[in-house]
């Protein structure tokens, strides 16, 4: 143990990609701060303490723990456990750790048949002897451990105790700067935390405000796969058909994906107040389907509904891309 | 459980210038319609966030009902038509969820057909017990360690020999 006396920084992946380190090592020269401010105590991605040097640290010893990834597996939760004994300040970083993101898609399905595809029936997958991975394995020397393959895929507050929470997929750097700069002042300089449970590194209000693209009157009578349409610059692609979840989503992000030209996927989570992502998305889908005049006969108007509604395809996974674990339902019930 | 004892809880959401006058209506002409179902009065369907039929099945009901004024008579002129666009996108959302459409009904009904509402009553309140309980907080409880889940690959397991030719 290095006693420079420097605050202590650890980060951490549990089921993630890996784009929340890269992230934050996108913040430039200003990595070079957070050195000279921290002390790099754990940070598998970048240095190489291992889990036993953890253990070894007095609780909250860590100052600042960055934990993103979610909690997929026995270890994810272990470590989770473990980080939140070790450290004053625990972040959720990034939507993995907030609320489930793409690990927790798998929440539509069950932990059986994911094995199934991944070691038996994917295309590629060569597997005679039809191995698949036991928490507990007896070999001749004794037994072999992995971790355990959980069911439902939880966030990180679903399993300990968050003090912060900074959303995105990933987090932008300038946000992630942003950040950084307070907890380094209220390190340094004694400023003042944000209350315990905010949301920080994001905007209080939704992606369209701030999307460039001016916006009117929606009415769709199709939608769009993004493979399907070049889309319009400068329109606003819910107005053009192309799902797009800003309506939905926190902002703070600087709208990107819609300037380019892809709808919000809506990493940066629901706003506040708002306990479902997803529904308040479908709310605002539905809304702006414009076909339909109150005259029509009934079952004439369903038709007409369902034929706009063919045209999207798989809501719940569009809906719910990033929100699955955080979400009212949290996971699909499977049919026995 | 035994179906037969099973007695759905149904979340009914009615709106104030059709369908509660309806229910009010069955009630004022002592028409019976089972007592499964709980009416939460709003203004008008088109007040019904998706969320609250989410939060009502995560909350553990077995089944959600929506009413509303019939298409053209919405108080709000067209409101009940985002009801109903709402429900449909709604119904097949919740199918992905392994949630039976039907669990999510939406019946019409103007001030006058308390009958025809207590009726529709009748008939969700025997179609969600034919379905069953939802039980959904069990099914979200089904988070981390879990052995509900049918074993299927527990047979699968490391072979002594091919333990054997990796040592």
């Amino acid at each position: 143990m290095n006693e420079n006396g420097k605050p202590k920084f650890g980060m951490y992946w549990a089921s993630s990609c890996g784009g929340c380190e890269i992230s934050v090592l996108n913040i430039g020269e200003h990595i070079l701060t957070v050195d000279e401010v921290f002390d790099v105590v754990f940070w598998p991605v970048a240095t190489d303490f291992k889990y036993e040097d953890v253990r070894g640290y007095p609780d909250g010893y860590i100052d600042l723990c960055l934990f993103n990834g979610a909690i997929r597996n026995s270890e994810n939760e272990e470590m989770a456990h473990l980080l939140r004994q070790k450290s004053k300040v625990l972040v959720a970083f990034g939507s993995c750790a907030y609320e489930g993101c793409i690990p927790a898609l798998a929440n539509f399905t069950s932990r059986e048949a994911i094995f199934q595809t991944v070691y038996l029936d994917s295309p590629s997958v060569d597997n005679p002897g039809r191995v698949i991975p036991q928490p507990v394995t007896a070999v001749p020397e004794g037994q072999l451990h992995i971790p355990e393959f959980y069911n439902t895929v939880k966030s990180l507050d679903q399993v300990v105790d968050v003090d912060y929470t900074i959303p995105g997929c990933p987090p932008e750097p300038h946000q992630i700067w942003a950040v950084l700069q307070v907890v380094v002042a209220a390190l340094t300089q004694g400023a003042e935390l944000p209350p315990k449970g905010s949301i920080i590194g994001a905007k209080e209000t939704a992606v369209c405000d701030e999307c460039l693209h001016p916006k009117s009157e929606k009415k769709i009578f199709r939608f769009y796969r993004p493979y399907e349409k070049v889309p319009e610059p400068g329109v606003c692609l819910l107005e053009q058909g192309i799902v797009c979840m800003g309506p939905a989503t926190r902002g703070g992000c600087g709208a990107l994906c819609p300037q380019v030209g892809m709808g919000c996927r809506g990493c940066y989570g629901p706003l506040g107040g708002v306990a479902d992502q997803g529904a308040r998305m479908l709310s605002a889908v539905a809304s702006v389907i414009g076909v339909g005049e109150p005259e029509m006969d009934e079952r004439m108007l369903e038709r007409e509904f369902e034929t706009v509604m063919d045209t999207l395809v798989d809501p719940a996974g569009t809906f719910y891309r990033f929100s699955m674990a955080h979400s009212l339902l949290k996971r699909a019930k499977i049919k026995d | 459980m035994n179906n037969e004892q099973f007695e759905p809880v149904i979340i009914g959401f009615t709106c104030n210038w059709c369908s509660y006058r309806a229910a009010d209506l069955a009630g004022t002409a002592r028409v019976k319609y089972p007592p499964n179902v709980r009416l939460i009065r709003l203004m008008c369907s088109g007040r019904i966030d998706p969320t609250f039929v989410l939060q009502a099945f995560a909350g553990g009901a077995d089944g959600v009902l929506i009413t509303g004024c019939h298409p053209g008579e919405c108080h709000y002129l067209e409101q009940n038509l985002k009801a109903l666009r709402r429900t449909m996108l709604l119904q097949r959302t919740v199918a992905q969820f392994g949630i039976e459409p039907e669990r999510v009904r939406l019946v019409w009904a103007s001030a006058a057909e308390g009958v025809y509402l207590a009726n529709a009553i009748t008939e969700m309140v025997e179609e969600i017990r034919a379905l069953g309980p939802l039980n959904w907080p069990q099914v979200a409880a089904l988070n981390g360690k879990s052995h509900v889940l049918t074993p299927a690959i527990a047979s699968v397991v490391v072979s002594e020999e091919l333990v054997e030719a990796a040592i």
